[in-house]
């Protein structure tokens, strides 16, 4: 039995105009992710793993290739199946990104509501999906701040309240809640101190372990992708010049600037 | 009998791009076929590339030519042309490995790293938990341990941990660097006996086995690598 393609991207790319010279942030990437896959997508800062992010979250359009994805039926006169994100309307794309998808942001507070509860933050997704029940929403919420790990004492609270490492367990709930079979990450554990990153890394592992969840994971830590991904993607100056397994890429790396990344970390 | 796993002129050769290309020719040319109950010793002086050909057949160093290719769920699969998500399944299902060292988790007790493995097979937490215990027990790791991270462990406790981590799944293909490096006597005896076990139950084991005694004890045949070294040495030169 062959699992079917989740996300199928080709030669995806994404220029910016500079000086009104055209610059790829990234070019010619080219994958495809099944369910249940994690994968983690490394380089330094500027080498383009944010806008590729962009591109496959349908939060940038691409100016190169393209992202497929495994639609959903969501009604039956709608299509499902692998559809171009280039062709779906702004209301499908927008419904994605609230039901199926998940993004969570290296920032919490871009990711968070701010001005209501900790609470509210969780439900809202379930709102979106026309959940109406006071009773039941404040039980899934409590349910789901109980999964990572979230005091519910203090779910009537503000996000500011709350210390960095509660603030980046609360955007996890906030957007697995609807169960999405796709989540994206934009360097989820950076910023936060490390035993703080320890808690948040275990709990990612063992959320994307239980729901079979999909996911890329942008990163600039090679520890982070190791535990969290089974495969990777290494970028330099927007190109991808690395990808396989994570281990195999970490322990023989192949490419030039993949030996000089994995040489240069120090372990304690 | 069946071959499990085989290797087809199989060379590995390290370039090291930040020292001007420099290459490292490793072993060239190994052939080699491990059948269902049989035990392969790796033998060779150290540095001589048997840990490298482990880690070839298990997938986590790319060959530089040559393949492996592994039976797995009853059919040839090219290990070193799989796509990620087949290497993962081929060793959820199909091949295990002992390492040198334990790669810890932060966080993860010891009983749920040795179950880990027939959790991700669809065992039930408790059943797993139950099968982890009886391991570690069998493996004489006082029970007082197992509710914590290995990561303070001693050597041999760390050790044990991983023997029961890529053992309990009873892998078919099973890859063994050194099990016994850091264990007392006692240990090493019930480590023989587990070896003897998997191969009763027709696994085929490729191992690094330093210990004299415990290489004589469990091997079927063995495989010296140094002749591929040399092999490797005339075509650089």
């Amino acid at each position: 039995m062959k699992p079917s393609v989740l996300l199928s991207v080709r030669e995806a790319g994404k220029a910016f105009v500079h000086q009104g010279q055209p610059r790829w942030a990234c070019r010619d990437v080219s994958f495809d992710l099944y369910p249940g896959e994690v994968l983690a997508v490394v380089g330094e800062s500027g080498s383009g793993k944010s806008t590729l992010l962009r591109l496959l979250a349908a939060r940038l359009a691409c100016d190169q290739g393209s992202v497929h994805y495994d639609l959903r039926a969501e009604s039956e006169n709608e299509a499902c199946g692998l559809a171009d994100l280039a062709d779906l309307s702004e209301a499908r794309l927008r419904w994605l990104a609230r039901t199926d998808w998940g993004f969570v942001e290296q920032h919490a507070r871009d990711g968070l509501r701010m001005n209501v509860s900790g609470g509210a933050n969780v439900g809202e997704r379930l709102m979106a999906l026309g959940a109406r029940h006071y009773g039941k929403l404040r039980s899934r919420a409590v349910s789901w701040m109980q999964r990572v790990e979230l005091d519910t004492d203090r779910m009537d609270d503000l996000p500011a309240t709350y210390s960095g490492g509660m603030q980046q367990r609360l955007q996890i709930a906030r957007n697995l809640v609807t169960h999405p079979r796709l989540v994206f990450m934009d360097e989820p554990t950076t910023g936060l101190d490390v035993s703080v990153q320890a808690r948040l890394l275990d709990l990612l592992r063992e959320l994307v372990d239980e729901l079979q969840l999909a996911a890329v994971v942008v990163t600039h830590d090679l520890a982070v992708a190791r535990l969290l991904a089974q495969r990777m993607l290494v970028m330099k100056d927007g190109q991808v010049v690395e990808q396989g397994l994570t281990d195999r890429v970490l322990d023989d790396p192949q490419h030039p600037y993949t030996q000089l990344l994995v040489s240069s970390v120090l372990t304690p | 009998m069946t071959a499990l796993i085989e290797t087809q002129a199989l060379s590995k050769t390290f370039t090291l791009h930040g020292r001007g290309g420099l290459q490292l020719p490793v072993f060239a040319g190994i052939n080699l076929s491990v059948q269902a109950g049989e035990c392969l010793a790796l033998t060779g002086h150290s540095g001589s590339g048997k840990s490298s050909l482990l880690r070839c057949l298990y997938g986590n160093y790319a060959p530089s030519s040559g393949v492996v290719r592994i039976r797995h769920a009853g059919d040839w699969l090219n290990l070193s042309q799989a796509a990620p998500r087949e290497v993962v399944e081929v060793r959820r299902r199909t091949l295990g490995y002992v390492s040198q060292f334990l790669r810890v988790i932060p966080r993860v007790s010891t009983l749920d790293i040795v179950a880990d493995p027939l959790r991700r097979l669809g065992v039930g937490a408790a059943e797993a938990r139950q099968q982890a215990a009886q391991w570690l027990q069998r493996l004489n790791l006082h029970e007082h341990l197992w509710p914590l991270p290995p990561a303070t462990f001693s050597g041999g406790e760390q050790q044990r941990v991983n023997i029961a981590h890529g053992m309990i799944s009873a892998p078919h293909v099973l890859l063994l660097d050194e099990p016994t490096a850091s264990l007392d006597g006692d240990n090493r005896r019930v480590v023989v006996e587990l070896i003897h076990a998997a191969r009763a139950q027709g696994s085929a084991i490729v191992g690094i086995f330093h210990d004299e005694e415990v290489r004589n004890a469990v091997a079927t045949r063995t495989l010296d690598i140094e002749q591929y070294q040399n092999q490797t040495r005339e075509l650089a030169a």
